[in-house]
Formats: structure tokens, sequence, C-alpha cells
């Protein structure tokens, strides 16, 4: 099945494309990139005439802070709503064989008969909280055909960043009582998320002081609008129905457009970046200008239409 | 105590096995469950497929417990009973059992395993959480210690532990921070006066591997430790309660396949070791039968190993002495050797918060030691008779009767035993299992002790599903940790690992991405340890593996193969429903459009091999494929032969080995 297929087929909404759609995208070497830039022009905003229609939410959080457990209740909740969900799991546990263990998806429990659901394990590609190229992909391909795309990363103080360029929603989950997040929100080397969720509400005062530390903690940044959430995503579950209305808000209050657009060129200059390193920058006179090239370019291009802007203008 | 572990295919079928053991001089009762049984689902749920009365008897209600202990005199019997996640209601059930024939519960005596620690580090039959896991055991305890007093409602099994890889300072370690975890919680329902009484009723269940002077050291390390958490931690006095008590299973990790006639002076010898000294010896024991390795033993297989408790303990003077050990240098030297280590893994458990919040550490590090058994064997560092040296062989003696040496259950038992709990439910008083369920789930959200409303519920002809499926809407489903994301990486020393790593590479790039693997368990299963180091080593060699753990329906495991665009399946399972399972995988994978190459991994006899090839399998391995190097090295060749096609294969494996 030839990438364009693959575009028209999310295009029309057919889910079950979308094991074919992961198997092109994650694929290395020319011809697969040929065809992933085909696939990505045949969902390009100017062929929908708009923006993909899915609300893209990105999850990430220290490891350990229950992001699976909270998925597999999140991924029930949108179900029972009627929506379509794709979850992309990028998995940190990449080792020096090249191999990675992808344990996510035992934690999101499934109905293997629904083909609503897509879950699909990516080992992250380097350091930790790094996107690979073919995650960005993917969720810009899924945006297409599916009502929610979550990307799943672990890490925090760089991983936020990452996924607020592919992600309309970003929700950062800590534990209660893991320090990092209330430190790194202070110190300002974490990016503020559209929603902070803090799990195991069941350990009541222990959740309830971790709420209020964040809350404190983002009102002295002067950020008052962002919604803190306690959750508890083993039986009795709760605060799962406020999540989904809360990121459906942020959602509603975005501008979708801007978002998406920044969100592309941000993954064209990764994408460039990945591909001709920093040398590669150097020559379009660095970061800040290849930035500019992008956003003097057509708001309605794909990605790969954005990085060959960008290497139109090394060969230049 | 004299006892085989026994049971299979239906109560009537395990009834009349007992009878004929208790004839040959058999003292106790062991009775081995079924996985349905275990894990709290009736014979026509989708997940009992294949398994029913395969590793043990099915008990859906109160019907099958009066057949599996018909005429068998219930307050002279010790039964111990093989039962964890639904402990609670099986000790129930056998309650229930006894008052309709007219017993006070006062005078049953027996043990109900009841650890559910081990099963998420090892043996997988969990089937709550863990928070409400211990609250179920605190409550037996609590129950019990009035109610049944002569019960042992919970026995803290180290042996598990050992079969998942624990040396014997961690299967120390663990054992005794697990009884910790279990006293504590109890600690919190009964009053402190009982503490002594909850303390002695607690016992173990422990491993005897075949270094069996280590193995007596173990024994006596864990004793002087026992003896310390009750007088320090629980302030018990009493030196009755005091005594460690344990019972014992010999290793089946270390019973081989190969030259399985080596078996039987293996487990003689382990039986030695858990005897040996008077200061540390078992008050029960059972042992294992020589071809556990192969499949599940025939009655004479049974009785040769109940033979063998008696010669040593009628025949030698075994009995005749007091400690034998008593003021020796070298024993006294390896105790105080493992006591050391035990303590400061105890210490390491303890900052986790105690055994519960330490399971994902403790699963990563059996993982690891595991590991680390596994390359000793490759490596021939450790030696196994028959199977990494000695291993030229005349065929085995014991493998040339008709039926290849093993027991096999009648699949029709599995048929009936559905239909029969079908005639179960339409025949009872459902308007009493009604309002019975409906009084268990209130008390299972509240905090009052679960046993009064659980043999309300057996009385009134509730079925095990009915019970497990009424705790699991008031506690959750749960899914334990697997261990291997956290397993340490691999060494990377190995020439043959390292050949393997390129040519992963090489077929990758061959492939566009990264060769992937699905590893699974199907069934009921949960022994999971071989999965678990398949996946391990995988990854060393640079896969991408998927691991989902244990207990996975045919269709699951094909709609992750799907989603996760895997190269490759691989499939493990011990529990001898492969012969139903697998081809029910390979047919659904199929149908969903996978058309990756599944190898089957297992306790596969020989016999069922042909069937499975036949049913589309592409490799099977059994036990006596110990060299997981050389699997993996089958496992690229398939994935090569499957995308260059036969000519182009340069995998390092020999082939697919049957």
């Amino acid at each position: 099945m030839t990438g364009a297929e693959l575009g028209a087929r999310l295009r029309e909404g057919d889910l079950t494309a979308a094991p074919a759609v992961l198997n092109l995208v994650e694929s290395g070497g020319p011809a697969a990139r040929e065809e992933v830039a085909a696939l990505l022009r045949e969902i390009s905003p100017a062929a929908l005439g708009g923006e993909a229609p899915a609300h893209v939410v990105g999850v990430t959080g220290p490891p350990g802070a229950g992001k699976s457990t909270l998925l597999g209740e999140l991924v029930r909740a949108w179900r029972a709503g009627g929506r379509s969900v794709a979850v992309l799991a990028v998995d940190p546990s990449s080792r020096r064989s090249g191999g990675a263990l992808l344990g996510d998806r035992a934690r999101i429990p499934f109905d293997p008969s629904d083909d609503g659901v897509f879950i699909r394990s990516t080992a992250a590609a380097g350091r930790l909280g790094g996107l690979a190229p073919a995650t960005r992909a993917a969720a810009h391909a899924l945006s297409a055909a599916y009502d929610v795309v979550v990307v799943e990363t672990v890490g925090v103080g760089q991983s936020e960043t990452e996924v607020a360029e592919v992600a309309d929603s970003v929700a950062v989950v800590v534990q209660p009582g893991s320090g990092d997040v209330l430190q790194f929100l202070k110190a300002g080397i974490m990016e503020i998320p559209d929603v902070l969720v803090v799990t195991k509400a069941d350990l009541r005062e222990v959740a309830l002081r971790a709420r209020r530390d964040l809350h404190a903690a983002l009102r002295s940044l002067g950020e008052t609008d962002v919604p803190v959430l306690a959750v508890c995503a083993v039986a009795p579950v709760t605060g799962i129905d406020d999540l989904v209305a809360a990121l459906d808000a942020h959602r509603a209050g975005l501008d979708v457009a801007a978002r998406r657009l920044a969100a592309r060129r941000a993954s064209a200059l990764a994408d460039f970046a990945a591909e001709h390193g920093e040398r590669g920058l150097r020559a379009l006179g660095g970061r800040r200008a290849a930035q500019q090239a992008l956003e003097a370019s057509d708001p309605g291009a794909d990605v790969p239409a954005l990085v060959s802007v960008l290497e139109g203008r090394v060969g230049a | 105590m004299m006892r085989t572990y026994a049971g299979h295919s239906t109560a009537r079928k395990s009834n009349e096995l007992y009878r004929s053991n208790i004839a040959k001089g058999q003292t106790g009762l062991s009775i081995a469950f079924d996985l349905p049984t275990q894990t709290g689902y009736d014979p026509d749920h989708e997940l009992a497929r294949g398994e029913v009365g395969k590793v043990g008897v099915p008990i859906a209600h109160k019907g099958d417990m009066h057949a599996v202990l018909d005429g068998i005199a219930l307050d002279e019997m010790n039964t111990s009973m093989t039962i964890n996640a639904t402990a609670a209601w099986l000790l129930a059930l056998y309650i229930v059992v006894a008052e309709e024939n007219g017993l006070d519960p006062a005078a049953l005596q027996g043990t109900t395993q009841n650890d559910i620690i081990k099963e998420f580090l090892a043996r997988g039959t969990y089937a709550f959480p863990p928070a409400p896991s211990m609250r179920l055991i605190a409550d037996m305890v609590a129950y019990t210690i009035d109610g049944v007093p002569r019960w042992n409602p919970v026995n803290i099994c180290s042996y598990h532990l050992q079969e998942a890889g624990a040396t014997p300072v961690q299967e120390i370690a663990y054992a005794m921070s697990n009884a910790i975890a279990v006293l504590d919680a109890v600690r919190e329902r009964v009053p402190q006066e009982l503490m002594g009484r909850v303390f002695g009723r607690i016992s173990f269940f422990v491993n005897a591997g075949v270094r069996f002077v280590e193995e007596h050291a173990k024994l006596r390390a864990m004793a002087v430790l026992w003896e310390e958490i009750g007088r320090e931690r629980y302030g018990v006095r009493d030196p009755k309660h005091l005594r460690f008590r344990y019972g014992v299973q010999v290793n089946s990790l270390g019973l081989t396949e190969s030259q399985p006639e080596n078996n039987v002076q293996r487990i003689v010898l382990e039986a030695l070791g858990v005897t040996l000294g008077r200061d540390a010896r078992a008050r029960a024991i059972q042992l294992p039968a020589w071809n556990e390795a192969l499949g599940l033993p025939r009655p004479g297989d049974q009785q040769w190993s109940l033979r063998i408790q008696q010669v040593l303990a009628y025949e030698t003077d075994l009995l005749e002495y007091p400690d034998l050990f008593e003021g020796s240098k070298v024993m006294d030297g390896l105790v105080a050797e493992l006591l050391e280590g035990a303590r400061a893994e105890m210490a390491i458990v303890d900052e986790h918060g105690g055994a519960v919040g330490a399971v994902q550490y403790m699963k990563a590090a059996l993982v690891d030691s595991h590991r680390a058994r596994i390359r000793r064997i490759e490596a021939g560092e450790q030696v196994i008779v028959g199977v990494n040296r000695f291993t030229e062989t005349e065929p085995s003696p014991l493998l040339a009767g008709a039926d290849g040496g093993i027991l096999t259950v009648d699949p029709q038992a599995e048929a009936e035993q559905r239909e029969a709990v079908e005639r179960w439910r339409a025949e009872r008083d459902q308007a009493a299992v009604d309002e019975a369920l409906a009084t268990l789930r209130a008390v299972a959200a509240g905090e009052g002790n679960i046993m009064e409303p659980t043999i309300a519920a057996a009385r009134a002809g509730a079925t095990t599903g009915e019970w497990a499926g009424a705790l699991r809407d008031a506690f959750g489903e749960f899914r334990a940790p697997t261990g291997v994301g956290e397993a340490a990486a691999g060494p990377a020393d190995s020439q043959a690992l390292e050949a393997l790593r390129e040519e992963v590479a090489r077929v990758s790039d061959v492939l566009g991405r990264r060769l992937k693997i699905l590893v699974g368990k199907p069934g009921l299963d949960g022994h999971s340890n071989g999965a678990e180091q398949i996946a391990v080593r995988a990854r060393d060699i640079g896969m991408d593996v998927v691991y989902e753990g244990i207990r996975l329906t045919p269709s699951q495991i094909a709609a992750s193969a799907l989603q996760e665009g895997v190269h490759v399946v691989g499939l493990s399972i011990l529990s001898g429903s492969h012969r139903e399972l697998i081809p029910t995988v390979v047919r659904t994978l199929r149908e969903r459009g996978v058309d990756a190459p599944v190898v089957v991994g297992g306790i596969i006899p020989e016999a069922d091999v042909e069937p499975l090839l036949d049913a589309g399998v592409a490799a099977v391995y059994t036990p006596k494929d110990f060299d997981l190097t050389r699997i993996m090295g089958d496992i690229v060749a398939l994935v090569a032969r499957a995308c260059e096609g036969p000519s182009a294969a340069s995998g390092h494996g020999a082939g697919a080995s049957a």
C-alpha cells in the first residue's frame, strides 16, 4: 500500500489503516521518506480544507507517576463518549543494544474487538523525553482520522516542551510526594503545562497537599488559569470525567490553527536537524534564521514541504 | 507429614486419586486447583478455555467441593490448599462442606497458601490489586484465629521465589519481608494480645534446591530471623509461637526434561537437605514427580515420590539423632553469611515501604538473578548433568510406555465442566445467591470482615466466578509489574550476542525498521519466568520487544500484534493448555491479517510438537532448549527468511528446532 493510498484512507476516516501507517512512518530510508511525504500531503490542511479534526493530547510526567494507568481510564472515558482514540506510547527504555522493552500497553486495558482504540508503542530514539521523528509524523497522520490522538512520553523539564510541539493540549502527570515537578516549575526549568494532574488521589491528605503546593507555585508565577486536578485511576476511580472536561475546555479555548501551524514548523525544524545535524543548521544561518524562514512559509504547507523549504535554502 | 500435590480433570476424578493416595499411606491432603479456580473464573468464562482441570481440580461451587472431599474424614484430615487470590472463597467452601457434613469448623486442620505477594512476584495467579488482596488475607487471619483455630491461614512461600530465580539471600529476605507485610496488616485488625497466636499460625513454604548444604543453612538462617522478628517487631514471647514452621516442596526449576531419570536422585538429595538437621527440619514435605518438566505426573509417578519420603523416614537412621550440625563451624559460617546478606536486602525492601511497595523492585531483582543463572548455565559455569554436560545418553528407560511417560487430561472434561456449572446455576435458589452477592459487594466496599459474607455466599450456592466477580467490581482489576522494563542491560561480553546484535541490525535494515517481537502468555498460566527471560534477551540483542505480561486472550494477542506491527510472535505456555490455545492464537492472528511467524516455548510433550507445527507454528521450544542465545538466533533467522526468502537468509541459528 502506497503512502498516498494510506493518506487517502485516513482522510476518509478509515481507522483500520493505522497499523500500516505506523509501519510506514517508522521505516527509514529515502524511499520510505518519499512515501511518508506523499501520505502527509494527502492529509495536509490544504487537502483537508482545514486543520485535522482530532484533539491531540500530550501526556507526560516522571516515571512511576501512573501515566499508563491514568491513560487506561482516559481511553475508557473517551470510548464511552463515542470518541475513537489512538495512543502513541513513547517508551524511554532505549538501550546500548539498540533494543527496547515496550511495556506500556500492558497497563492500558482495551477491548481487542474494538476498532476504535489503537495503541502503538515506540522506542524513544535517544534521550529521555525525546520524540522520534516517526512519532511526530504519526501524530500528524492519525489526527486526520481519530477523534483523540494521545502522545505519551516520560520525563520532566524537557519532554513537555517537545510534546507541546505536536499536541494541542499537554497534561503533566505527577504523583503526590514527588517534588521534582514543583521545583522545576518554580525554577522555570519546565514549561507551564495546559493541565496538571495529581494521581493517587486515594492518598487523600498527601494528594491534597501536592495539589495545593502546585497551585501555589503556579500562582506565584502568575499562572492562575491552569487547572490542577486530582485523580485516582485505580478502583474506586475518581476525577477522570473532570480531567476529560478540563482537556476539552482547554481545546475549546485554543486557536487550533495557530497551534498546529507552530507544531508543523517545530516538527519541520526537528526533522531537518535530525537529518542534517548542527552543521545543516549552521548552513541555514542558525536555528533562529531557520525559524524565521519557516515563519515566512505557506501556513498550509505540510511538514515534508516545510523541510524541503529549509533544504532548498541550504542548497541556495 | 507426607503429601503429594495432586488434583486434575474433575472433582470426582481427583477424589478417587486422593482416596487411593490415602490408602497408600499418605497422611495429609494437598489439593491442586486448576487455574480458573485459582484466578476466580468459572469454567465457562472466555479466559478459562483450555485451562479447566489442567493443572488441578476445578472447583466452581460447594457441590464440587462436596464431590472432591467425598468419603474423606475432614475432622481427621490435614488439608493443604494451594490457593491464593481466591483463598477466602475456597476456605469458605471447605467450611460449608464440613458444616453440611455435620462437623464443627473448629475441628478443621489445614493450610491455605494465601500468599499474594509471591503471586505478584512469581506465580501470577493474582486477581485483585495489592491493597485489597492484603486486606483479604488479614480478614482471613482475623477470622480463623477464633473461627477455625487449628487452621494455618497463611503459608508464606519462598518456594516460587527460587523458581523465579531468587538466590538464597533473596529467598530469605523476600519471604521474611512478605511475612512482615501480612503481620503488619493483621495487627490493625486483631487486638495486640492475640498477636502471639497469630504469629504462631504463620507457616512457610520453602524451596529446596540441589545445593543441599547451602539450602540447609538457608533454613537455619530463616529460623533465626523469624524468631528475631517475632520478639522484636511483634512482642511475641511464647517459644512455641516463635518456632519457624515450614513445609517444603523441593525444587522443580532444577528438574530436567532431558535424561529425566536423573531427576529422581535430585529429588532425593533435595529431600535430604531439608531433613538433615533436626533444628531446621521440615514439618511437611511434598516431593515433585520425576516427570514434572514433561507434563502431568501419573498416579504411579506420585507413588514413587511418596516412597522416597517413606524410605528416608522409615529405612534410614536419619530421625534417630539430635541435630547433626550443632557446633559445626562450616554450617555456622554459612548461616552467618546468609543472615548478613538477608538483613541488608530486607533493609532495601523496607526503604521501598515494605514488601507491597517493593513488589516492582523485588520483581526486577528476581528477573536479573534468573538471567544470571541462565547465563551461567549457557556458559557451562553451572553444571546440569545431562543438559549442558554429559549429554551423551541411552534412551530414557522411563519414557518407553505408550503414554510417553505422562498423564493426559481428557479434553472432554472441560466441556463437561462447562455444562455442569450451567446446570448448577439453573438449579439453585437464584434469589438467595443474588442477595448473598449483594451483601458481599457491600462489605467489600466497606470495612467489615469479608469472611462472613463469603461463607454465606458459599452456602447459598454462588460460584467461584461470581464471588471473584463481585470483588473485582469492588476492588478493580490489576496487572502486576512485569519486571522486564526495569531489568538491567545485559552483558556485552559474549561474542555470540555481539554477532546476533549485528544480525538484528542487518535484518532491521532490510525490514526498514527495527525488528519487533511480541512476547505473550495466552491463557491463565502465570509462570512468566521463561517469557520474561526471552523478552529481556531479545532486547539485549537489539530487538524492540512488546511484552504484555500474563493472562491474554487469543484476540488480545492478535490485536496487539496487528497494532504494534511486530515481525514475529513468541508465545510461552506451561499449563498444558497449548493444544487448545496455540492453534486458536495462530488462527486469530491470520484472521486479522497478521502473517508474522509464531514460535512457542514451554512444557510441551514431544507428541504435541507435530500437531502444533501442523497448526502453523514455525518452531517449538521445550525445557531442553536451555540456550537462549541459540533460540534467539533461530528467531532472527526465521524473520530473515520471511522477509528475504529462503536463499538470502544468513541466520546464525540451526533453523527451527522441534
